[in-house]
């Protein structure tokens, strides 16, 4: 016996949620399984599509997909597969982008800006190609993100609007080294807090020590972590005060952002009528052309679970989905080729962006998202990988995780249902 | 004498700084120039031994008992850079028996506290310890921060009087009536700001007395005069893991070999290393075979550190010396013991002292005899303080304290915080501002990097070794840009970056010798935070075309900007924000 369904998802990440969700809504008995918290904590929570080719930026990612090189996901999946994996996103999400082919340049908090195709509503009123001027505003205590530096750094980086930061205390007693959560919080739930020796609701209180800086800028962008139950609340409740838009700009990890789209994710997997467990590796798998079952690790019992189709989403070198030693590459969940040079000093090179070979490390795919082994046969015929467990093309420098992971994962939901 | 000799030390290492500290107590007036940071030579780059003068004890007895004088000594005068770790010599059973008793026997003969261990008995001090080893002697070595012990010489010969220079390369020997009068200086400037020393510029420093302490590179000093000084550089590997498989130093017990011990350092601990001679002290190849080496030799007496994580990997040139008449063919086989050339003595060119070979525990040793040599010739009468004053931040070993409460730091924190600062722990951290964390796997807040950057301005690689910020797991991945801000606004955004940049490529140089297992999966996320989430790859403001803002994206509200063949679903701006 065993636990069984149609299509077993192994990965919780963007491309595993989509793959479930795309499955599930083609009819598809679809369990989703994930070992580790979702690597979207990771992500800024911006959906990059394609913002680089070559090193040269990209308005309009969607024209650009058919000069990328033969073996890129989007070659697999296609343009019109990008589309898709596109229009699934912005059915189940309320994230900005979706009026215009064109990336948006949002404001990272380095200080510069970089392309993407999709922005949480929390950023829209950000966007580097509006010309309103800004005022940034940072924290004391949060040090990831320096906002008169950031300031500077958008006005080197040529955008078109002046930007001024500031930085403020947070109102509250927090602790300096107080998780972002805490902040979030607590602007949520917008408790009465001293300042200056009043007691105020505490999206007020932040408005108050804001507002000594504002001198007419009619856009305020703040790191994010303007709420977490209820962010558009505490949005337009600073908005109100202020009287000028308000922003949020991406952070990195643990991200407000990111983990607010897994919580989106997984509500829409539920609401297609997948099912979900959390916290359960695969330790081996059987079958030979097929694969028959996995054994799932379930608090130390070994776990059957059967599928007529498995769709392998478990991330990259990050997600620990592709893992090397000093003698190689390999996949770990079923021991899928992942090509690789023989020498690992050929992994990287010397500049610290470089053109590196272990960015485009992950599994080789045929044109049904099958991983293959050298002689370019599938290695198994009802797996389908999708996301960053796929090689062939370096996310960082193309900005085109998020793209990869909806495209392939959609694509990969579609093909498992359609092959039972 | 009618007036103060005046002393210009070349090298910014622990032997230069000592020699500066020494001098300057001893009412000398000092200038010290360093081509790079305080340390940039090999003191930067080796494991941190502190020896208790036991590897020594069988072929080298007089450096023996060297190194066990000056472990003393420098547990009182340094405490707060050197971890009490204590070490052991296992032999395992391949190891011949008769090395093992010659050792025994050289540490009692060198005065060096040696005791004999069963193979359980050292593997309940060492439980990673692997089952077959025989059995231990257990010695006095330790661990030292080479990097605080420099720190803390340049400030005590500051406090002294002295002028310490760094970023400032020597380039002439200035030579007049045949004798040595002083030297040229490059003072080191990066683009606009980013002065790194007093000044920037050309510059000519006159002395009554040139040292050139300049280790692995006193041949290339000394030519500048047209003196031969025959150094010849030797590489070795360290390679760091990211966790203290050991908290004591392990040696293998035999005669001699490469890849034969680990240091636990700090967090970390550092495995070494092979000996190799090479041409030239800056240029040489760093190879993943000695990498590996280190690995797998060592894991025959640690064996997890074969499954362990490694963060990177360094290597260090050292500064071997042997009279011209002896001609090793192995560096193994030149000594470690130290040499002073009098070139008046010795090339009858007065006015230029150097000091060569020797080892890191000995440099104060080193120092007080240049510093007497130099004195003897002016005349000077003054005793040599140096073994009896402590350095600053060791003036009082008893605020060693937990400051969790009185920093409001969490406990470990606040106690790693003291511990590198010393007796400075309050001046620093008594701060009325926040001072939150900004390197999380070292545990440095902000007072520290502020601290830092007062001492040394927009060099974060200074910044780093002084506080440790960025050498942790994730290697600089998470706080680089937050050591970065923290020189804003007193420097301007393109000197932030700049220096954000140099502390980003040289955080990855070292990594690249580490890239596989976990150390790879951090890269990778490194790499895509700066890059992805940071966009520090493309950022438009380091060059190249300007982004042509009007072709993207202006949001769903906005009426400007190209049209896209939709129409605007707002005319006053009203969508942006939500």
């Amino acid at each position: 016996m065993a636990i069984e369904s149609d299509v077993l998802v192994i990965g919780g990440g963007l491309a595993g949620l989509t793959a479930g969700i795309s499955a599930a809504r083609e009819g598809a008995h679809v369990r989703l399984i994930t070992h580790k918290q979702s690597t979207l904590r990771q992500a800024s929570g911006l959906v990059d599509v394609l913002g680089y080719v070559d090193g040269e930026p990209v308005a309009d990612p969607f024209a650009a997909v058919p000069d990328l090189p033969a073996d890129h996901p989007y070659r697999i999946v296609g343009e019109s597969g990008v589309r898709e994996g596109l229009a699934l996103f912005d059915d189940v999400t309320d994230y900005r982008g979706d009026h215009t082919d064109r990336n948006a340049l949002v404001p990272t908090h380095g200080g510069t800006v970089k392309p993407t195709a999709r922005y949480p509503a929390s950023a829209a009123a950000g966007l580097a190609s509006d010309d309103r001027d800004a005022l940034l505003v940072g924290f004391e205590t949060l040090v990831d993100f320096d906002a008169p530096l950031a300031a500077d750094h958008l006005g080197a980086a040529g955008a078109p609007f002046a930007a001024d930061g500031a930085t403020v205390r947070f109102p509250g007693d927090l602790r300096p080294d107080a998780k972002v959560t805490r902040y979030a919080h607590l602007l949520d739930e917008n408790r009465p807090v001293d300042v200056d020796g009043r007691r105020l609701p505490a999206c007020e209180a932040l408005a108050e020590r804001v507002r000594p800086h504002l001198d007419g800028h009619e856009r305020v962008g703040f790191p994010a972590v303007l709420g977490d139950d209820d962010p558009a609340a505490v949005r337009a409740a600073l908005a109100a005060e202020l009287g000028a838009d308000v922003f949020e700009v991406p952070m990195g990890p643990p991200s407000l952002p990111g983990l607010r789209l897994a919580d989106r994710l997984y509500d829409a997997l539920d609401e297609a009528g997948a099912s979900l467990e959390t916290g359960v590796p695969v330790v081996d798998h059987e079958g030979g052309d097929r694969i028959e079952r996995v054994l799932v690790d379930r608090k130390g019992a070994t776990v059957p679970y059967a599928a007529d189709q498995y769709v392998l989403a478990t991330g990259g070198l990050v997600g620990k989905g592709v893992e090397s030693d000093r003698g190689g590459v390999r996949e770990p969940v079923f021991d899928c080729r992942v090509p690789h040079p023989a020498d690992r000093y050929d992994w990287f090179e010397d500049g610290v962006f470089g053109d590196h070979a272990f960015a485009r490390f992950g599994v080789d795919p045929d044109g049904e998202l099958r991983p293959t082994d050298e002689r370019g046969d599938p290695e198994f015929e009802n797996v389908r990988a999708a996301g960053s467990v796929l090689g062939g093309y370096d996310f960082p420098a193309e900005k085109s995780g998020a793209g990869v992971s909806l495209a392939t994962g959609r694509s990969a939901g579609v093909l498992a249902t359609e092959a039972l | 004498m009618a007036s103060t000799p005046h002393v210009a030390v070349v090298g910014g290492g622990s032997t230069g700084t000592g020699i500066a500290r020494d001098l300057a107590m001893r009412g000398l007036d000092v200038t010290l120039v360093e081509q790079g940071n305080l340390t940039h030579g090999t003191t930067g780059r080796m494991h941190g031994l502190l020896h208790s003068g036991g590897r020594y004890a069988v072929s080298d007895r007089s450096s023996a008992e060297e190194c066990i004088e000056e472990n003393r000594v420098l547990r009182e005068i340094a405490a707060h850079c050197v971890e009490e770790t204590g070490g052991l010599f296992v032999k395992r059973p391949e190891d011949p028996e008769e090395y093992f008793e010659e050792k025994l026997r050289g540490c009692e003969a060198c005065g060096i506290p040696a005791e004999v261990l069963s193979g359980r008995e050292a593997r309940r001090r060492e439980p990673h310890l692997a089952a077959d080893v025989e059995k231990a002697i257990a010695v006095p070595d330790g661990a030292v921060d080479p990097f605080r012990l420099v720190v803390a010489n340049a400030a005590s010969a500051g406090q002294h009087g002295a002028r310490i220079e760094t970023h400032s390369k020597v380039t002439d020997l200035l030579v007049e009536g045949g004798e040595v009068v002083g030297v040229e200086v490059e003072h080191g400037a990066k683009s606009g700001e980013r002065v790194h020393g007093v000044q920037s510029g050309r510059e000519q420093i006159r002395a009554d007395h040139v040292v050139n302490a300049t280790g692995a590179w006193a041949g290339r000093v000394a030519e500048m005069a047209g003196l031969d000084v025959a150094v010849r550089p030797s590489k070795g590997v360290m390679t760091i893991m990211n966790v203290r498989q050991v908290d004591t130093v392990i040696n293998h017990c035999r005669p001699k070999g490469d890849a034969d011990i680990v240091v636990p350092h700090e967090t970390t601990a550092i495995l070494g290393t092979t000996d190799e001679e090479v041409s030239d002290p800056e240029d040489y190849p760093e190879e993943q075979w000695e990498v590996d080496l280190v690995i797998d030799e060592l894991s025959e007496l640690i064996p997890i550190l074969a499954e362990a994580r490694t963060i990177r990997s360094f290597w260090g040139v050292r500064p071997l010396y042997e009279p011209p008449d002896v001609g090793s063919e192995d560096p193994t086989d030149i000594t470690r013991d130290y040499f002073l050339l009098s070139h008046a003595d010795r090339d009858g060119v007065p006015g230029l002292t150097s000091i060569v070979g020797g080892k890191f525990t000995t440099y104060r040793m080193m120092a007080e005899e240049i510093a007497d040599h130099v004195c003897d010739r002016f005349g000077v009468d003054a005793d040599c303080r140096t073994a009896d004053v402590p350095l600053p931040g060791s003036e009082d070993v008893d605020l060693l304290r937990d400051y969790m409460d009185e920093f409001g730091l969490r406990s470990p924190i606040g106690r790693r915080s003291v511990e590198r600062l010393g007796s400075r722990a309050d001046r620093v951290l008594r701060t009325d501002e926040p001072n939150p964390v900004l390197c999380d796997c070292e545990g440095v807040t902000r007072a520290e990097v502020r601290d830092a950057i007062d001492d040394v301005g927009t060099d974060l690689n200074a910044v780093r070794i002084r506080t440790r910020a960025s050498m942790g797991n994730c290697q600089g991945g998470f706080c680089c840009h937050r050591l970065a801000a923290e020189l804003h606004p007193e420097h301007g955004e393109p000197t932030v970056r700049d220096s954000w940049d140099d502390l980003l490529q040289e955080r990855w140089k070292g990594q690249r010798h580490a890239l596989w297992g976990r150390q790879l999966s951090q890269a990778m996320l490194n790499y895509a935070l700066h890059a992805t989430t940071q966009n520090r790859d493309r950022d438009p403001a380091a060059g190249g075309p300007p982004l042509d803002y009007d072709a993207f994206d202006d949001g769903p509200g906005a009426t400007d900007g190209p049209s896209d063949g939709r129409s605007p679903t707002a005319t006053d701006g009203g969508d942006h924000g939500d």
